[in-house]
């Protein structure tokens, strides 16, 4: 097997979907930080933390997947993925571990995955139990200002 | 040392050197005797000769060898120095300056193209016939000291300017440690902390104040380049012009003087060019030949204010409000109404300008909106006062740095947002009784202050968050925008506090409410507003401006950012809006003006025909509405399409909205897109295709049976990006906007796009690296990539050639058609 054909992903969940993100292009992950939220923001920017010093916003996994929010009491974690103009932090339910998979497994995504979420990924691993999604971490970084459902200027 | 090394060394310092150079040989048409400065523009160019020599640039040496000749001859008094000398000395150095240019760029000399200077050179050398045929511009300004000490001394070292921004970014970190060990010890009793606290407190103070000190420069590193500037704009016009310099030393961060240098040279050729008059017509009124531009740079509360005045003609208002009428960027009853001060302001709408002949100095059109743009920019402000027949005074106030400010904080709907200091004028505080004072004026809140009404808008609302606190007291931060004032409602204030300034992610960057974000001493992120944006989006400025606004400032609003909106009213439509960057212009027309032919209502209009449409009309076929209007005078939305133009009449022009759209519901209606909320209320988006299909089909089919292309638009300027984005969809294509290389990069990577414009001097290599970096990615190679740059046939042909690319790329698939139009062009 040559390294070209296999992969390192750092998995994660977003509600009972099983996803993993190359992971050279994770930073870090954090547990929960406090967030200072943005109003006006597409509803996808939950909000800014801290990371030692530089300012990282963070984007809700649920929201820009299309899925519904998570309870209150449920802290999503930070999965900090490098971009080019600095690191950007996914909210997402839990992380799971890295993986190595084989390019064998691969296949693209399947045609009744939610719009969403399709935009999102850009293919799907077959593991014993169950399936990985791909994501691809710059789709996943773009805001799309039309998914914002906020009214302008509501008060 | 390796030999790139060397090289980037060699034109370090002649580059330097250079700079120093022109305004010295300048100084020294003024005192030709002065040795002194002869000797060092000699050693100069000396210096120059001889390390090309030595590292290998034939052409260099020679051109510098000629020059070299030359001023020896001066030097020893053979020769003296005639205005001819001095032009052909000039030339050599910009020429020396081009070599340099090309060594940086390509480490090539670049193409021999200076045979005619050496031979001009050596002709000068030989001919001693040096008869004075113009009289010299005096640059009255000891010339800059700092320049004559830098070089001489051994006490400096020469340090990246990269590792100073990084020492600053430093800096920037320890405050926000320190303003949070200065948190922590305050609540903690501990006599010791407290005391080294206080110690790191007085440290970094220090050490930040010195570490911007490095950074710091005299603004005469700008000012230096004007002499020569003067001098050559004076003579290619015919003029006498004197420049006196003031206050050279006045030190300004060096991203500040980055950013003000263009603007600068901006209003001092405009000063040479549109301000100071010929010296005949200066005779006639009474002035001296030799008119006089002074320059003046000094510190006051925090900023610096530059000011450049000159003793010319002075700002004729009745010219101004002619040429804004002229171009369509004000209406005739507008003009009536406006102030001189209002008009005064015209000048520095883009598209403007007085000039009456298009000079190579200026006169293009562009000038005095860039300055604006690039002040405003950088948080400075921009005034012109004038007085006809005395001279004008442009002053530009200028912040000092802009890494870390001071800044008010506030709190809102229990959020902390701070207030950048500069934009601040007061606090009010208004207790018990006086808490019911903000009174309402037609649905707008304003508070009296000191007998004038002052409007007000309430943060949370703005924001959209929940008030926390009663109505028992109320804060109320007086904010200056632009040059309006207004009140901003905030639940408390707390402190000020120096901040560093942090930039938002590209996520955030639609959003004009925030200028970033910075971290608070407790270590949570607090966000920054952004004085102009919450202002626009409250509505305070924008309502203030209603009441007499112009075209004019709605073509200027075109500029910004956001995508703005023209909104107006229709039949049964009460709420309609356009993109502005589809309209043209605003016009009213007379009933009695409105003739009918060839089936349509048209008028005449500008020397040419005008065919009206009545909006209503084409919305609801079959009502009533086949008038052209039921409204005298007629109100007519000018949309163009290169050569034609076409009036939509409508009911009333209501306003013109900033903000994102998103469109939220699209209606099967025709005529409209959707609809959406613009400016809190529901407004339907008309489909300008309908419109122009209903009245003048044969636009639509000149441009056959196309298909859209997606057109990836690489510029820097929004207002360009604008103007193109508005054609190219008027023609049905598909835009995405990138204002940098690498932004377009990222976005080419996620979307398909059929073709890239991207402008010459797309930051950061131009037009070539952007296209040489997508040949690198093998996904993006195919994409052809054409150049936005300005056609001979002015601003309209270049449009209209743009639209005609995208719709061949559409048609023809991309490769064939840039081929075809490239091959006409």
């Amino acid at each position: 097997m040559s390294v070209a054909q296999a992969m390192q992903y750092a998995t994660f969940v977003v509600e009972d979907l099983f996803f993993g993100i190359d992971v050279l292009r994770v930073q870090e992950v954090l547990r929960y930080q406090e967030m200072t939220r943005i109003p006006l923001a597409p509803t996808v920017a939950e909000g800014l933390i801290n990371l030692r010093g530089q300012i990282v916003t963070a984007l809700d996994m649920r929201r820009r997947l299309g899925l519904k929010p998570r309870s209150a009491e449920r802290l999503p974690m930070n999965l900090v993925v490098r971009a080019e103009e600095g690191p950007v932090s996914l909210l997402v339910d839990e992380i799971g571990d890295v993986l190595q998979l084989e390019a064998a497994d691969f296949e693209a995504a399947p045609d009744n995955l939610t719009p969403a979420a399709r935009e999102l990924v850009q293919g799907v691993y077959k593991l014993k139990d169950r399936l990985l999604l791909v994501l691809d971490p710059d789709r996943a970084l773009e805001v799309n200002e039309f998914l914002d459902t906020r009214p302008a200027g509501s008060n | 040392m390796s030999e790139q090394d060397v090289l980037r060394e060699f034109i370090l310092e002649s580059t330097e050197n250079l700079n120093r150079l022109d305004s010295e040989i300048v100084e020294l048409e003024q005192k030709p005797a002065d040795k002194d400065l002869l000797a060092s523009v000699f050693r100069t160019i000396h210096t120059i000769k001889g390390t090309c020599g030595f590292l290998g640039f034939p052409l260099l040496e020679r051109i510098a060898h000629q020059a070299e000749n030359l001023l020896c001859l001066l030097r020893s008094g053979e020769r003296r120095l005639s205005p001819r000398l001095v032009a052909v000395i000039l030339e050599c150095v910009d020429a020396i300056r081009k070599i340099l240019a090309n060594l940086e760029s390509t480490e090539t000399e670049g193409p021999d193209e200076y045979g005619d200077l050496i031979v001009r050179l050596t002709a000068a050398i030989a001919d001693p016939d040096d008869r004075p045929d113009l009289p010299p511009v005096t640059a009255e300004s000891a010339p800059l000291e700092i320049e004559k000490s830098s070089g001489v001394s051994e006490s400096a070292i020469r340090v990246d300017v990269g590792l100073l921004d990084k020492l600053m970014n430093l800096v920037g970190e320890l405050v926000l440690a320190r303003n949070q060990v200065l948190q922590f010890s305050n609540q903690k009793e501990d006599g010791t902390l407290t005391a080294t606290a206080q110690r790191l407190n007085l440290i970094t103070s220090e050490l930040q104040e010195n570490v911007m000190k490095t950074r710091m420069q005299p603004i005469g590193v700008v000012w230096n380049k004007l002499p020569r500037l003067v001098r050559d704009t004076a003579n290619a016009c015919g003029k006498l012009v004197r420049l006196d310099l003031d206050g050279a030393g006045t030190e300004l961060d060096k991203t500040i003087i980055e950013a003000i240098k263009d603007p600068l040279t901006h209003l001092v050729r405009n000063c040479c060019d549109h301000g100071i008059e010929t010296p005949e017509d200066r005779v006639v009124g009474g002035k001296t030949q030799q008119g006089v531009i002074s320059l003046k740079a000094y510190h006051e509360g925090g900023q610096v204010n530059i000011e450049v005045a000159d003793d010319g003609a002075g700002v004729d208002v009745a010219r101004i409000k002619a040429k804004a009428l002229e171009k369509g960027l004000i209406r005739p009853e507008q003009a009536e109404r406006m102030s001189e001060h209002e008009a005064m302001q015209l000048m520095f709408l883009p598209g403007f300008s007085t000039a009456r002949t298009v000079t190579n100095v200026s006169g293009r059109g562009v000038g005095l909106d860039v300055v604006r743009c690039n002040i405003d920019r950088i948080g400075g402000t921009v005034d012109v006062s004038s007085a006809k027949g005395k001279g004008t005074l442009i002053r530009l106030k200028i912040p000092l740095t802009l890494a870390i400010i001071p800044g008010l904080v506030a709190a809102s709907g229990g959020e902390r947002f701070l207030i950048p200091q500069a934009s601040l004028l007061e606090l009010i505080r208004l207790e018990g009784e006086s808490a019911g004072k903000i009174e309402s004026v037609h649905g707008t809140p304003v508070y009296r202050r000191r007998g004038r009404l002052l409007p007000v808008a309430f943060l949370n609302r703005i924001l959209g968050l929940e008030s926390a606190v009663q109505d028992e007291v109320v804060n109320i931060v007086v904010l200056q925008a632009e040059d309006r004032q207004f009140g901003l409602v905030v639940d408390g204030i707390k402190d000020t506090q120096e901040i560093v300034v942090k930039p938002l992610g590209k996520q955030l960057k639609g959003l004009t409410v925030y200028s970033g974000a910075t971290i608070m001493g407790d270590g949570r992120v607090a966000l920054i507003l952004d004085v102009l944006g919450i202002g626009r989006r409250s509505g305070v400025l924008a309502d203030h401006e209603s009441q007499n606004r112009t075209a004019a400032q709605a073509a200027a609003a075109a500029a910004s950012d956001n995508q703005r909106m023209l909104l107006f009213r229709a039949g049964s439509f009460s709420r309609l809006a356009l993109p502005l960057s589809l309209v043209a212009r605003l016009e009213e027309f007379p009933q009695s003006m409105v003739e009918r032919a060839g089936g349509h209502h048209v008028v005449q209009y500008r020397g040419g025909i005008l065919t009206l449409v009545s909006l209503a009309s084409v919305l609801e076929p079959g009502s009533a509405a086949d008038a052209p209007a039921s409204h005298d005078p007629v109100q007519a939305i000018v949309v163009a399409d290169g050569q034609r133009s076409l009036g939509i009449i409508v009911d009333q022009i209501l306003d013109i909205a900033d903000e994102v759209v998103k469109v939220r519901q699209s209606t099967a209606r025709r005529g409209l897109l959707g609809s959406a909320v613009v400016g809190k209320e529901v407004t339907d988006f008309l489909d300008l295709r309908t419109v122009v299909q209903a009245a003048a089909p044969e636009w639509l089919e000149r441009q056959g049976q196309k298909r859209s292309a997606a057109v990836m638009l690489a510029e820097t300027s929004a207002f360009v990006r604008g103007l193109v984005r508005g054609e190219l969809e008027m023609a049905g294509h598909r835009v995405v906007e990138a204002a940098s290389a690498e932004e377009a990069l990222s976005r080419l990577d996620a979307l398909a796009v059929d073709l890239v414009l991207a402008a010459a001097d797309l930051p950061p290599n131009g037009f070539a690296g952007l296209r040489d970096a997508m040949r690198q990615q093998p996904k993006l190679a195919e994409i052809p990539v054409v150049e936005l740059a300005p056609s001979a046939g002015g601003r309209d042909a270049m449009l209209g050639s743009i639209a005609q690319l995208a719709s061949a790329v559409a048609l023809q698939g991309a490769a064939e058609a840039v081929e075809s139009v490239e091959g006409r062009a």
